[in-house]
């Protein structure tokens, strides 16, 4: 990491809870210029929510997030706006609008935003929908593609404007490992390419060390551990080294839902009926 | 959600639409027509035969009610008037409504909530496209063409079914009903309901767009808010009507 270059996002002491249950409870950490930040964590550790907060989507309940050197916490729609036009966002679920066409999706920050003619957009559409591999796709309705498909749309569109920051919320959950190769690949030349800063939130520990240039583990609501890929991979830390091998015995507890679902308490494994029992409330 | 919380959800979406049709164009931010073209044949012209269908069993209705009542007074000769009155007044512009609420108002409602759960409205704000100007704006003003557009046509068709029932049944001819029709009603008559239909437009595609764009809980949420926001807006609006009679023809 160069320490001279700008912090492009700066989250500070960041604490957001629902109910009385901290889902993110003092996180701080910065992201400069041209890096790749890999967020992981075990399933409902709070990934989305923090993107969330980071793209201003969600307030937190105390701390700040600042983009670009600017607060957004309290920032008013119309001027948020102004920020949101510098990044893209490629949601979990794709977030494609089911009433347009897929040529359409991605056309649409060109047509609210800018003032190319419909041939410019076209043709920008055309080469959006290459870099992720679905040309020709153009003219079909999200729900007549398959889940890795609205994904790698979701990625052109997010990628419409040329954003010189990207969030991605696992851009590969669901993609064969070659996809998921041009889909890093793509990542890769952007970043290194164009200097774009990307956060990307990663299940899959062959794409995460492939694209990161800094990663961060999330667990309990905090940061467990955070640092290079290199130091990472050596971490001494054994719920980290858990996580990377992904086995199945560790000091992470598998009873997340416990806290989960505080509100459920029938659901609770009973004890005695052991882990076999358990994995069944493990979220999937 | 508490109900003081989507009060102030519904006067908030009610300012922004303001701001939206009336502030931001002098802005410079236009709202594009093709969307709004798209709306009103989806809210208006698919509806238009449930429309008809409905008005001409109200025009057929009225008329026999109506002869039932006046041939004991010897008065088949008003039969017209009463049609004409009644359908021009009220029951044109609070069936349509009622028609368009069940089939318009609650289709907007689903709509916008399945986008809602499905993460859509959140990805538009993320691309800095505002949820009300993108949706919102050409569903109302479609709406507000539309349904007194309807509300005329609905008219028309109900007089076409009073005169079915005078020129088969009573001693009318064509001639003598669209005279004694056009003599009894007076254009204070057509304007209260097509006032009426305005407001009724106004209340309904604010409820269905505000129950759409708060739903919460996945795809239950959505039958819920839908259910709740064809409710609403049928309580709403009879009761605008009640008032609004009470204004134009009592007050006086
Ligand atoms: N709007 C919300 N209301 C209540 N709880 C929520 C909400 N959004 C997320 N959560 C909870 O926060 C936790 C983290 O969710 P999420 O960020 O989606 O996890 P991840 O993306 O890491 O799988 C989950 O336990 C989820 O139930
Ligand atoms: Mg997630």
């Amino acid at each position: 990491m160069n320490p001279n270059s700008e912090a492009i996002i700066e989250v500070d002491h960041l604490v957001r809870r629902f109910g009385d249950r901290a889902v993110l409870d003092q996180i701080s950490f910065n992201v400069h210029r041209g890096e790749t930040l890999v967020i992981m964590g075990g399933s409902g550790c709070g990934k989305s929510t923090l993107l969330r907060h980071m793209i201003g989507s969600m307030k937190p309940t105390t701390g700040s997030v600042k983009l670009f050197g600017e607060e957004i916490t309290g920032m008013a729609e119309r001027e948020i706006e102004r920020v949101r036009l510098r990044f893209g966002m490629l949601f979990q679920s794709g977030a494609l609008l089911a009433s347009l066409t897929v040529g359409e999706n991605v056309a649409l920050p060109l047509f609210q935003h800018t003032k190319k003619s419909p041939d410019e957009i076209e043709q920008i559409v055309k080469q959006k929908l290459e870099i992720v591999g679905l040309t020709g796709f153009e003219d079909l309705k999200p729900d007549e593609i398959s889940g890795g498909m609205k994904k790698r749309v979701g990625l052109a569109r997010a990628l419409a404007l040329d954003p010189e920051l990207l969030f991605s919320d696992e851009p590969t959950s669901g993609l064969d490992p070659i996809m998921t190769a041009v889909v890093d690949e793509l990542t890769l030349n952007l970043t290194k390419g164009t200097h774009m800063t990307a956060v990307v939130v990663s299940h899959d520990m062959t794409s995460a060390f492939r694209i990161a240039t800094r990663m961060i583990m999330l667990g309990h609501g905090s940061i467990v551990a955070q640092g290079t890929p290199d130091e990472i991979r050596n971490s001494s830390n054994p719920e980290v080294q858990q996580f990377i091998h992904g086995r199945a015995d560790g000091p992470i507890p598998l009873n997340v839902s416990q806290e989960e679902h505080k509100d459920h308490q029938h659901v609770r494994p009973r004890p005695f009926l052991g882990a076999r029992f358990r994995f069944h409330h493990k979220h999937p | 959600m508490s109900l003081e919380l989507r009060v102030k959800n519904y006067l908030q979406l009610n300012l922004s639409l303001l701001y939206w049709i009336l502030i931001a164009p002098f802005t410079g931010q236009f709202f594009k027509i093709a969307p709004i073209f798209r709306q009103m044949v989806f809210i208006g012209v698919r509806a238009a035969p449930m429309v008809a269908l409905t008005a001409f069993s109200v025009g057929v209705t009225l008329a026999m009610q109506a002869a039932h009542s006046l041939e004991s007074l010897g008065a088949e000769m008003y039969i017209p008037d009463l049609v004409m009155i009644t359908l021009l007044r009220e029951m044109g512009p609070v069936l349509i409504a009622v028609i368009v609420i069940g089939r318009s108002g609650s289709a907007v409602a689903a709509e916008l909530g399945t986008m809602k759960v499905s993460e859509e409205i959140e990805a538009l704000e993320v691309m800095a496209i505002n949820p009300i100007q993108y949706l919102v704006v050409p569903r109302f003003l479609a709406m507000m063409v539309m349904l007194p557009a309807l509300t005329i046509f609905g008219n028309y068709i109900g007089i076409l079914g009073g005169w079915a029932v005078c020129v088969s049944a009573l001693d009318f001819n064509t001639a003598g009903y669209v005279l004694r029709a056009l003599e009894s009603a007076e254009t204070w008559d057509l304007y209260s309901g097509m006032i009426k239909s305005v407001v009724f437009a106004w209340i309904i595609i604010t409820i269905a767009c505000n129950a759409g764009l708060n739903v919460e809980g996945g795809a239950e949420g959505v039958g819920q808010a839908t259910t709740a926001s064809v409710v609403e807006a049928l309580l709403a609006m009879l009761v605008t009507n009640a008032v609004l009679t009470g204004i134009f023809f009592f007050s006086a």
